[in-house]
Protein backbone atom coordinates (compact mmCIF):
# COMPACT_ATOMS: atom_id res chain seq x y z
CA UNK A 1 0.00 0.00 0.00
CA UNK A 2 2.57 2.26 1.15
CA UNK A 3 4.22 1.62 -2.70
CA UNK A 4 1.49 2.54 -4.41
CA UNK A 5 1.57 5.95 -2.73
CA UNK A 6 4.97 6.36 -3.39
CA UNK A 7 4.27 5.22 -7.19
CA UNK A 8 0.62 8.01 -7.05
CA UNK A 9 2.60 10.82 -5.74
CA UNK A 10 4.94 10.26 -8.13
CA UNK A 11 2.73 10.25 -11.40
CA UNK A 12 0.94 13.45 -9.59
CA UNK A 13 4.09 14.73 -9.91
CA UNK A 14 4.70 14.26 -13.62
CA UNK A 15 1.08 15.64 -14.32
CA UNK A 16 1.04 18.16 -16.87
CA UNK A 17 -0.40 21.73 -15.19
CA UNK A 18 -3.77 22.22 -16.59
CA UNK A 19 -4.43 25.30 -18.11
CA UNK A 20 -7.60 27.08 -18.40
CA UNK A 21 -8.20 28.70 -22.22
CA UNK A 22 -8.66 32.29 -21.95
CA UNK A 23 -11.54 33.65 -23.32
CA UNK A 24 -11.94 34.24 -27.08
CA UNK A 25 -11.48 37.61 -28.88
CA UNK A 26 -13.82 38.55 -31.69
CA UNK A 27 -12.27 41.30 -33.18
CA UNK A 28 -15.62 42.41 -34.43
CA UNK A 29 -17.52 42.59 -37.41
CA UNK A 30 -16.84 44.53 -40.73
CA UNK A 31 -13.27 44.16 -40.88
CA UNK A 32 -13.26 44.32 -44.71
CA UNK A 33 -16.28 45.20 -46.80
CA UNK A 34 -14.97 42.81 -49.66
CA UNK A 35 -13.77 39.38 -48.91
CA UNK A 36 -10.58 39.30 -51.35
CA UNK A 37 -10.42 36.84 -53.98
CA UNK A 38 -7.87 33.95 -54.12
CA UNK A 39 -7.33 30.14 -56.06
CA UNK A 40 -4.66 27.65 -54.96
CA UNK A 41 -4.77 24.26 -54.85
CA UNK A 42 -6.54 22.17 -52.07
CA UNK A 43 -4.25 19.26 -50.59
CA UNK A 44 -6.68 16.85 -53.18
CA UNK A 45 -4.99 19.09 -55.94
CA UNK A 46 -8.41 20.54 -56.67
CA UNK A 47 -8.73 23.64 -57.94
CA UNK A 48 -9.95 26.02 -54.71
CA UNK A 49 -11.46 29.78 -55.38
CA UNK A 50 -13.29 31.85 -52.71
CA UNK A 51 -15.57 33.59 -55.40
CA UNK A 52 -16.64 29.48 -56.11
CA UNK A 53 -18.64 29.95 -52.66
CA UNK A 54 -20.88 32.61 -53.90
CA UNK A 55 -24.33 32.06 -52.24
CA UNK A 56 -22.39 30.14 -49.53
CA UNK A 57 -22.04 31.40 -45.82
CA UNK A 58 -18.09 30.79 -45.35
CA UNK A 59 -16.35 30.41 -42.80
CA UNK A 60 -12.14 30.35 -43.88
CA UNK A 61 -9.92 29.11 -40.89
CA UNK A 62 -6.67 29.84 -40.86
CA UNK A 63 -4.53 27.16 -38.73
CA UNK A 64 -1.47 25.00 -38.45
CA UNK A 65 -0.69 21.46 -37.65
CA UNK A 66 1.52 22.81 -34.50
CA UNK A 67 -1.16 25.26 -33.12
CA UNK A 68 -3.13 23.79 -29.88
CA UNK A 69 -6.20 25.70 -30.61
CA UNK A 70 -6.16 25.10 -33.93
CA UNK A 71 -6.78 21.80 -33.65
CA UNK A 72 -9.26 22.06 -30.76
CA UNK A 73 -11.36 23.91 -33.26
CA UNK A 74 -11.14 21.84 -36.47
CA UNK A 75 -13.05 18.87 -35.24
CA UNK A 76 -16.05 21.10 -34.48
CA UNK A 77 -15.50 22.47 -37.83
CA UNK A 78 -16.22 19.22 -39.52
CA UNK A 79 -19.14 18.48 -37.63
CA UNK A 80 -20.58 22.00 -38.52
CA UNK A 81 -20.09 20.88 -42.26
CA UNK A 82 -22.33 17.80 -41.50
CA UNK A 83 -24.83 19.74 -39.38
CA UNK A 84 -24.77 22.85 -41.54
CA UNK A 85 -23.77 21.77 -45.49
CA UNK A 86 -27.04 21.30 -47.13
CA UNK A 87 -28.02 25.02 -44.84
CA UNK A 88 -25.44 26.57 -47.23
CA UNK A 89 -22.50 26.74 -44.89
CA UNK A 90 -18.67 25.86 -46.52
CA UNK A 91 -15.88 25.97 -44.32
CA UNK A 92 -12.64 26.45 -46.00
CA UNK A 93 -8.86 25.79 -44.44
CA UNK A 94 -6.23 27.65 -44.92
CA UNK A 95 -2.86 26.03 -43.54
CA UNK A 96 -0.02 28.19 -42.80
CA UNK A 97 2.41 25.43 -42.08
CA UNK A 98 5.54 24.94 -44.14
CA UNK A 99 5.49 21.35 -44.94
CA UNK A 100 2.33 20.06 -46.62
CA UNK A 101 3.04 16.35 -46.04
CA UNK A 102 2.19 17.09 -42.03
CA UNK A 103 -1.25 18.78 -42.75
CA UNK A 104 -2.38 15.78 -45.31
CA UNK A 105 -1.63 13.97 -41.85
CA UNK A 106 -3.54 15.90 -40.01
CA UNK A 107 -6.42 15.83 -42.66
CA UNK A 108 -6.50 12.20 -41.87
CA UNK A 109 -5.95 11.85 -38.79
CA UNK A 110 -8.91 14.89 -37.91
CA UNK A 111 -11.08 13.43 -40.45
CA UNK A 112 -11.92 17.00 -41.95
CA UNK A 113 -14.43 16.81 -44.73
CA UNK A 114 -14.22 20.17 -46.00
CA UNK A 115 -11.42 22.05 -48.44
CA UNK A 116 -7.85 22.57 -46.91
CA UNK A 117 -5.05 24.51 -49.19
CA UNK A 118 -1.36 25.52 -48.05
CA UNK A 119 -1.47 29.26 -47.78
CA UNK A 120 1.41 31.30 -48.16
CA UNK A 121 2.31 35.08 -46.57
CA UNK A 122 0.68 36.62 -49.63
CA UNK A 123 -2.48 34.91 -48.85
CA UNK A 124 -2.43 36.39 -45.44
CA UNK A 125 -1.47 39.57 -46.67
CA UNK A 126 -4.67 39.79 -48.93
CA UNK A 127 -6.19 39.39 -45.48
CA UNK A 128 -4.95 42.30 -43.60
CA UNK A 129 -1.99 39.45 -42.39
CA UNK A 130 -2.29 36.17 -40.23
CA UNK A 131 0.12 37.45 -37.96
CA UNK A 132 -0.98 34.76 -35.45
CA UNK A 133 -3.09 31.82 -34.95
CA UNK A 134 -5.79 30.61 -35.33
CA UNK A 135 -7.75 33.23 -37.20
CA UNK A 136 -11.21 32.75 -39.01
CA UNK A 137 -13.39 34.67 -41.18
CA UNK A 138 -17.32 34.67 -41.49
CA UNK A 139 -18.12 35.57 -45.25
CA UNK A 140 -21.15 35.84 -46.15
CA UNK A 141 -23.16 34.51 -49.20
CA UNK A 142 -22.50 37.78 -50.73
CA UNK A 143 -18.66 37.59 -50.39
CA UNK A 144 -18.57 40.43 -47.62
CA UNK A 145 -16.81 39.35 -44.36
CA UNK A 146 -19.11 39.58 -41.50
CA UNK A 147 -16.67 38.53 -38.78
CA UNK A 148 -13.29 37.90 -37.76
CA UNK A 149 -12.64 35.30 -34.87
CA UNK A 150 -8.60 35.92 -33.47
CA UNK A 151 -7.16 33.74 -31.18
CA UNK A 152 -9.20 31.13 -29.11
CA UNK A 153 -12.86 31.57 -30.35
CA UNK A 154 -16.07 30.94 -28.11
CA UNK A 155 -17.47 28.35 -30.33
CA UNK A 156 -21.01 27.99 -29.32
CA UNK A 157 -20.91 31.53 -29.92
CA UNK A 158 -19.70 31.48 -33.14
CA UNK A 159 -22.05 28.40 -33.89
CA UNK A 160 -24.88 30.79 -32.83
CA UNK A 161 -23.36 33.62 -35.23
CA UNK A 162 -23.57 30.88 -38.24
CA UNK A 163 -27.02 29.79 -37.38
CA UNK A 164 -28.17 33.22 -37.71
CA UNK A 165 -26.40 33.85 -41.32
CA UNK A 166 -27.25 30.54 -42.71
CA UNK A 167 -28.80 31.32 -46.61
CA UNK A 168 -31.32 28.30 -46.08
CA UNK A 169 -31.67 28.07 -42.23
CA UNK B 1 7.11 -13.35 -2.92
CA UNK B 2 4.50 -11.16 -3.57
CA UNK B 3 5.55 -8.38 -1.36
CA UNK B 4 8.77 -8.48 -3.26
CA UNK B 5 7.32 -8.43 -6.54
CA UNK B 6 5.15 -5.01 -5.69
CA UNK B 7 8.48 -3.54 -4.15
CA UNK B 8 10.68 -4.66 -7.31
CA UNK B 9 7.85 -2.86 -9.59
CA UNK B 10 7.18 0.23 -7.56
CA UNK B 11 11.22 0.58 -7.60
CA UNK B 12 10.87 0.11 -11.25
CA UNK B 13 8.08 2.63 -11.51
CA UNK B 14 9.61 5.58 -9.38
CA UNK B 15 13.28 5.22 -11.83
CA UNK B 16 11.20 5.26 -14.50
CA UNK B 17 9.22 8.57 -13.17
CA UNK B 18 12.52 10.16 -12.36
CA UNK B 19 15.03 9.34 -15.58
CA UNK B 20 11.61 10.59 -17.49
CA UNK B 21 12.35 14.14 -15.32
CA UNK B 22 16.16 13.95 -15.87
CA UNK B 23 15.71 13.58 -19.72
CA UNK B 24 15.31 16.69 -21.44
CA UNK B 25 12.00 17.41 -22.19
CA UNK B 26 10.78 17.02 -25.53
CA UNK B 27 10.35 20.97 -27.56
CA UNK B 28 6.54 20.36 -27.82
CA UNK B 29 5.90 19.77 -24.21
CA UNK B 30 7.43 22.94 -23.08
CA UNK B 31 5.17 24.80 -21.71
CA UNK B 32 5.73 29.28 -21.82
CA UNK B 33 4.92 28.81 -18.41
CA UNK B 34 8.11 27.97 -17.62
CA UNK B 35 9.90 30.91 -18.53
CA UNK B 36 10.89 32.95 -15.44
CA UNK B 37 9.05 35.76 -15.33
CA UNK B 38 12.29 37.90 -14.65
CA UNK B 39 13.55 36.69 -18.08
CA UNK B 40 10.60 38.21 -19.81
CA UNK B 41 10.43 41.55 -21.57
CA UNK B 42 7.14 43.51 -22.67
CA UNK B 43 6.97 44.60 -26.26
CA UNK B 44 6.40 48.34 -24.73
CA UNK B 45 9.74 47.77 -23.48
CA UNK B 46 11.27 45.99 -26.42
CA UNK B 47 10.21 48.86 -28.66
CA UNK B 48 11.68 51.33 -26.10
CA UNK B 49 15.06 49.36 -26.43
CA UNK B 50 15.14 49.20 -30.67
CA UNK B 51 15.94 53.20 -30.47
CA UNK B 52 18.42 52.58 -28.16
CA UNK B 53 22.56 51.07 -29.24
CA UNK B 54 23.69 48.29 -28.63
CA UNK B 55 20.36 46.62 -29.65
CA UNK B 56 20.34 43.14 -28.69
CA UNK B 57 20.46 39.67 -31.20
CA UNK B 58 16.64 39.28 -32.12
CA UNK B 59 15.53 36.53 -33.32
CA UNK B 60 12.52 34.82 -34.50
CA UNK B 61 11.60 31.61 -33.59
CA UNK B 62 8.03 30.64 -34.55
CA UNK B 63 6.84 30.05 -38.15
CA UNK B 64 7.80 31.58 -41.35
CA UNK B 65 4.79 32.26 -42.79
CA UNK B 66 4.52 34.77 -40.29
CA UNK B 67 8.13 36.09 -40.17
CA UNK B 68 7.79 36.39 -43.95
CA UNK B 69 4.91 38.61 -43.31
CA UNK B 70 5.92 40.66 -40.63
CA UNK B 71 8.86 40.92 -38.08
CA UNK B 72 10.91 42.92 -35.77
CA UNK B 73 12.66 44.99 -37.84
CA UNK B 74 16.45 43.59 -37.74
CA UNK B 75 15.57 40.15 -36.37
CA UNK B 76 16.17 37.15 -38.04
CA UNK B 77 14.03 34.05 -38.67
CA UNK B 78 15.45 31.10 -37.04
CA UNK B 79 12.93 28.51 -37.63
CA UNK B 80 10.69 26.71 -35.28
CA UNK B 81 12.05 25.81 -32.19
CA UNK B 82 9.10 23.65 -31.68
CA UNK B 83 10.47 21.44 -33.96
CA UNK B 84 13.69 19.57 -33.85
CA UNK B 85 15.21 21.24 -36.75
CA UNK B 86 14.52 24.87 -35.65
CA UNK B 87 15.81 24.03 -32.59
CA UNK B 88 18.97 22.87 -34.58
CA UNK B 89 18.84 26.21 -36.54
CA UNK B 90 18.95 28.04 -33.50
CA UNK B 91 21.71 26.23 -32.17
CA UNK B 92 23.70 26.76 -34.90
CA UNK B 93 22.92 30.41 -34.96
CA UNK B 94 24.32 31.23 -31.76
CA UNK B 95 27.12 28.55 -31.95
CA UNK B 96 29.72 30.95 -32.53
CA UNK B 97 28.22 33.71 -30.18
CA UNK B 98 30.36 34.34 -26.72
CA UNK B 99 27.42 33.49 -24.17
CA UNK B 100 27.00 36.85 -22.41
CA UNK B 101 25.39 38.17 -26.08
CA UNK B 102 22.27 39.59 -25.53
CA UNK B 103 19.63 37.85 -27.23
CA UNK B 104 15.88 38.00 -27.33
CA UNK B 105 14.16 35.59 -28.73
CA UNK B 106 10.00 36.24 -29.57
CA UNK B 107 7.29 34.20 -31.44
CA UNK B 108 3.75 35.46 -31.28
CA UNK B 109 2.18 32.23 -33.53
CA UNK B 110 -0.54 32.00 -31.07
CA UNK B 111 -1.65 32.71 -27.68
CA UNK B 112 0.79 32.17 -25.14
CA UNK B 113 0.13 29.17 -22.87
CA UNK B 114 -0.05 27.43 -26.25
CA UNK B 115 3.03 28.35 -27.86
CA UNK B 116 4.90 25.55 -28.62
CA UNK B 117 8.21 27.12 -29.75
CA UNK B 118 9.15 30.07 -27.42
CA UNK B 119 10.03 27.51 -24.02
CA UNK B 120 11.97 25.50 -26.10
CA UNK B 121 13.70 28.38 -27.76
CA UNK B 122 14.41 29.89 -24.38
CA UNK B 123 15.47 26.43 -22.51
CA UNK B 124 18.01 25.40 -25.32
CA UNK B 125 19.66 28.63 -25.19
CA UNK B 126 20.28 28.39 -21.45
CA UNK B 127 21.44 24.99 -21.54
CA UNK B 128 23.87 26.43 -24.08
CA UNK B 129 24.98 28.80 -21.49
CA UNK B 130 23.48 31.84 -22.50
CA UNK B 131 23.29 34.43 -19.81
CA UNK B 132 21.59 37.48 -21.12
CA UNK B 133 18.32 35.56 -23.12
CA UNK B 134 15.51 37.52 -22.60
CA UNK B 135 11.99 36.64 -23.90
CA UNK B 136 9.11 38.96 -25.34
CA UNK B 137 5.87 38.20 -24.05
CA UNK B 138 3.66 38.03 -26.31
CA UNK B 139 -0.34 37.45 -24.38
CA UNK B 140 -1.94 36.65 -27.70
CA UNK B 141 -0.02 37.08 -31.36
CA UNK B 142 2.16 39.17 -33.10
CA UNK B 143 -0.53 41.00 -35.02
CA UNK B 144 -2.51 42.29 -31.60
CA UNK B 145 0.76 42.65 -28.82
CA UNK B 146 3.15 44.02 -31.60
CA UNK B 147 2.17 44.98 -34.90
CA UNK B 148 -1.56 46.06 -34.19
CA UNK B 149 -0.02 48.56 -31.36
CA UNK B 150 2.40 50.58 -33.48
CA UNK B 151 5.68 49.47 -32.80
CA UNK B 152 8.23 48.94 -35.29
CA UNK B 153 7.83 46.76 -38.64
CA UNK B 154 9.62 45.34 -41.24
CA UNK B 155 8.07 43.57 -43.94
Amino acid sequence: MANLRIILAALCLTAPALSIAPASSLAGDGILRAAPDFTRADLKGKSLSLHDYRGKLVLLNFWATWCGPCLAEIPRFAAWQNTYGAAGLRIVGISMDDDSAQVVRAYEKYHLNYPVAMGDAKLGELFGGVLGLPLSYLIDPDGRVVGRYQGETDLKQLEARIKSLLPRP
Amino acid sequence: MKHKTLKALSLFAFAFILLSQLTPASAQHEPAASIPAADLIQPADLAANLKKAPTPLILQVGFRKLYAQAHIPDSEYVGAAGEDAGLELLRNRVAKLAKDTAIVIYCGCCPWSHCPNIAAAYHALHALGFTRVKVLFIADNFGDNWVNLGYPVSR
